[in-house]
């Protein structure tokens, strides 16, 4: 039996990049009357299995993911989370 | 100005000024700037914004002639077009943001020519692309190539402005440093231009669009400083456009302007709030004082230093007809921006900030704009090349597969996967795009017989061959384009991509470029009305090809009256008009089936050039052709294949006469058009009264391409090897 964990990976854009996703949900949000809302920001959660038993390997595999294709490090910042 | 540290030297070196400069500024002030003050230095003095050692030789070109109703200095140039309309228009780069984080660099790109035209009060019509990339087998070639084209096509499909043309160059001297250059088209009534220069003192500064974060802190001078290796690592916080915003913008700014309560404006680019209130004070004259508290901001915290350098995308800064702030405010709310009165002009011919109630900058604005630092760099005679003749190069074993390599090559292989993601059509008006098979793109004046001829061009392997006569092949190929779909030429917009210009034989490339670009538009009267100079394109040390694009507009009076070069007709005879030696060097026959890079460029005879262009003009509009194709890489071959490909009509050559085979295919000579014709004799009797060289070189007819003696091809193989290469490539094939 293969042993795996799972792997969460949070990709948000950078504080200081503008989200123009975010803008227009709050705008949609307060268009829909929910005026109490502010500082939207939108991103994605990527969710796999990882081979292995070792939760720090894996982080560390799982950054490099990141690093070279599930974020783009130039505007996005991204945590990993192995549970 | 107490709490504002003054970073000294030290300070200014990080900042990307030199030593001198920095003690030009201190003698300038009699005291040492502090930090925000020094970003405002730095900026305005970076060669983005000072065009500090450029500015000297621009001088050099016409900018002046009987359509020029705005010539360089001001957002964009502007032409008059007849019937009280003008045509306004500028190119200019986004190279460096476009390498570090290549959709938002490009999409930004898009946005940023956009706001320098409809900030001159015109509506953007449509949009080019002149773009430059590495080697195809680089590894960072193919992720540049999709982000560039799809940040282009997302920006400028969601704004509404058709993307109609442009060009794709490949080669490794790229790989480090591509070239990313928009150019922007728009349509104005010649009494309805807006300027940049505020008016007078007294009058309320209001900033509106976007707000105002910490975006591309610095975009200006990292547009001035070579990259190294390290500087993917630094990844500095890059702007991220917003195209519906830009939409807005648009809408708002031309709906202010229509309503009066404009007296001037300028849009917030590179140098964000620093350059536009820093210019329109300058040209002005005046003075400004500017309250940063009032700035629309999207981060709380903000620094002054950050404020004023900060490259959010989608703002404008707009000096008001007084008592119209609340006309302005009512726009605005509809449209829905943020907008703020941040300030007014004054009459002391400085710049005074505050910032959390007490001053943080107050400068005069003389030093950071007309007295800002001009270079005369030394510069070195680029080294030229020997002729190359076509005799001493031994012909092809096999020309049919030298032909399907060629049309294979990265530089002349189909741009379909590019151009079909871009939106060539919205608005309605283009009656020639990339897809259609024409020289230059087509854009109706809406509403109007009339059109707009648009296209960009520059061969740098002949500039980097022979920089004077390369600068000169800019401007001839682009009025050559406008004159083969029938257009009378204009006037250009430019945009001078080179390396570091403090490297003196960088800066003999850019001195010779503009010395050959302005001998040409000066011949051709095709004055220079806009401009953009990218320098310091380098990655360690290693300079691009030196890349002046010409990006040339012209006006056809009754649309109808064009050519293109997909309307070949079988029976139609194939006529080549101008002079054919069978230049060789720096072709592409060279460089992609010999591997060499050697030779002079093939000569531009500009009066020769002239003729020719005339010429096609009165065929074209006599109805005695409309099926035009100007020669350029790859020669009579390539051109005959892409006629034959666009019509959907073979085709076949007959046997040179007094030239090479070699040179016949695949010479580059210049100044020559391939056109289909039904009355030979016509056409012949026009080019002789004309003086120009006309010769009948085939005919139409049937489902292949051939060359008596030489090749015969199918259509359908030829099509194959054109339209597979970049698809083929895009999707992972080995380049």
């Amino acid at each position: 039996m293969s042993v795996s964990m799972k792997a969460k990976v949070r990709v948000f854009l950078k504080a200081g990049v503008l989200d123009v996703q975010g803008k227009a949900v709050e705008q949609a949000l307060h268009g829909l009357g929910f005026a109490g809302v502010s500082e939207v920001r939108v991103g994605r959660l990527i969710d796999f299995d990882v081979a292995g038993t070792d939760p720090a390997k894996a982080k560390a595999e799982v950054e490099a993911m990141c690093h070279r294709l599930l974020a783009n490090p130039v505007i996005e910042s991204f945590e990993v989370e192995i549970v | 100005m107490t709490s504002i540290p003054v970073p000294g030297l030290a300070g200014a070196l990080e900042s990307g000024l030199k030593p001198e400069e920095y003690a030009l500024i201190v003698q300038r002030l009699n005291r040492e700037p502090n930090a925000v003050e020094l970003g405002l230095f730095s900026v305005m003095w970076s060669e983005h914004c000072s065009y500090k050692s450029s500015r000297r030789h621009l001088r050099a070109f016409p900018t002046h002639g009987k359509v020029v109703i705005q010539g360089p200095g001001e957002n964009a140039g502007v032409v008059d077009i007849g019937d009280g309309q003008a045509c306004v228009f500028k190119m200019e780069s986004h190279n460096h943001p476009s390498f570090i984080e290549p959709y938002q660099g490009a999409a930004t790109g898009v946005g940023g020519i956009m706001r320098d035209v409809f900030t001159m009060g015109a509506r953007p019509i449509a949009l080019l692309n002149a773009l430059r990339f590495g080697d195809p087998a680089d590894p960072r070639t193919r992720r540049l190539v999709s982000g560039v084209v799809s940040g282009i096509g997302g920006y400028g499909n969601c704004v509404g402005v058709p993307t109609v043309g442009g060009e794709v160059n490949f080669h490794r001297g790229y790989n480090g440093n591509i070239l990313v250059n928009a150019m922007c088209v728009g349509l104005a009534q010649t009494d309805r231009i807006f300027y940049s220069a505020a008016p007078g003192p007294n009058l309320p500064v209001v900033y509106f669009g976007s707000k105002t974060g910490r975006d591309g802190i610095h975009g200006a001078t990292m547009a001035s400083a070579e990259f190294d290796a390290e500087s993917e690592a630094k990844r500095p916080t890059v702007q991220v456009g917003d195209p519906f915003a830009e939409k807005l913008l648009i809408e708002a700014t031309l709906e202010l302007m229509a309503s009066g309560a404009v007296a001037a404006i300028q849009d917030m680019g590179a140098a964000g709030l620093t350059s536009s209130s820093v210019e329109m004070a300058g040209k002005g004259g005046v003075g400004l004082e500017l309250n940063l508290d009032r700035v629309p901001q999207r981060e709380a915290g903000m620094s002054a230093y950050e404020m004023m350098l900060s490259e959010s995308q989608e703002r404008m800064l707009a000096i008001l007809v007084p008592g119209r702030e609340a006309d302005a405010q009512a726009i605005f709310t509809r449209w829905g921006l943020d907008a703020a009165v941040i300030g007014r002009t004054t009459e002391t011919g400085r710049i005074v900030l505050t910032h959390g109630g007490e001053v943080v900058c107050d400068l005069p604005l003389a030093p950071l704009t007309e007295d800002a630092p001009l270079y005369d760099r030394p510069h070195t005679a680029p080294v030229l090349r020997p002729r190359l003749d076509v005799a001493d190069l031994s012909p092809p074993a096999d020309w049919g597969q030298t032909l399907l390599t060629l049309i294979a090559s990265p530089d002349l292989a189909s741009r379909r996967w590019i151009y079909e993601q871009y939106d060539r059509h919205v608005m309605a008006d283009s009656l020639e795009e990339s897809d259609t098979g024409a020289d230059a793109a087509v854009v109706r004046v809406h509403g109007t017989t009339k059109a707009v001829a648009l296209t960009c061009d520059c061969t740098p392997r002949y500039v980097a061959a022979d920089p004077y006569q390369g600068g000169m092949q800019a401007v001839a190929e682009a009025w050559r384009n406008l004159c083969a779909v029938g257009a009378t030429p204009l006037a250009i917009t430019d945009n001078l991509n080179f390396g570091n210009p403090e490297k003196p034989e960088i800066m003999g490339q850019i001195v010779a470029a503009i010395a050959g670009m302005s001998q040409a538009c000066r011949a051709l009267d095709f004055p220079v009305v806009s401009g953009n100079v990218s320098l310091y394109n380098e990655t360690d040390g290693e300079a691009i090809p030196p890349t002046p694009v010409v990006g040339g507009v012209g006006l056809l009076a009754d649309a109808a009256r064009r050519a293109g070069y997909g309307r070949l007709k079988p029976g139609q005879s194939l006529v080549l008009l101008g002079e054919s030696r069978g230049e060789i060097g720096a072709s592409l026959y060279l460089r992609e089936i010999l591997g060499r890079e050697d030779g002079a460029p093939p000569p531009v005879d500009l009066e020769a050039e002239r003729a020719a262009g005339v010429l096609v003009r009165d065929l074209i509009g006599a109805g005695l052709t409309a099926c035009v194709h100007d020669l350029s890489d790859g020669g009579l071959a390539i051109a005959a294949v892409e006629m034959a490909l666009a019509s959907r009509v073979g085709l076949g050559l007959a046997a040179p006469e007094g030239v090479s085979a070699l040179g016949y295919l695949f010479g580059e000579d210049q100044g020559r058009y391939l056109l289909a014709c039904d009355d030979v004799e016509a056409v012949r009797a026009r080019a002789a009264a004309a003086g120009v060289a006309c010769a009948m070189v085939g005919e139409a007819g049937g489902e292949r391409v051939r060359a008596a003696g030489l090749f015969d091809l199918p259509l359908d193989r030829l099509r194959e090897a054109h339209e597979s290469w970049l698809p083929a490539y895009m999707s992972g094939a080995a380049a």
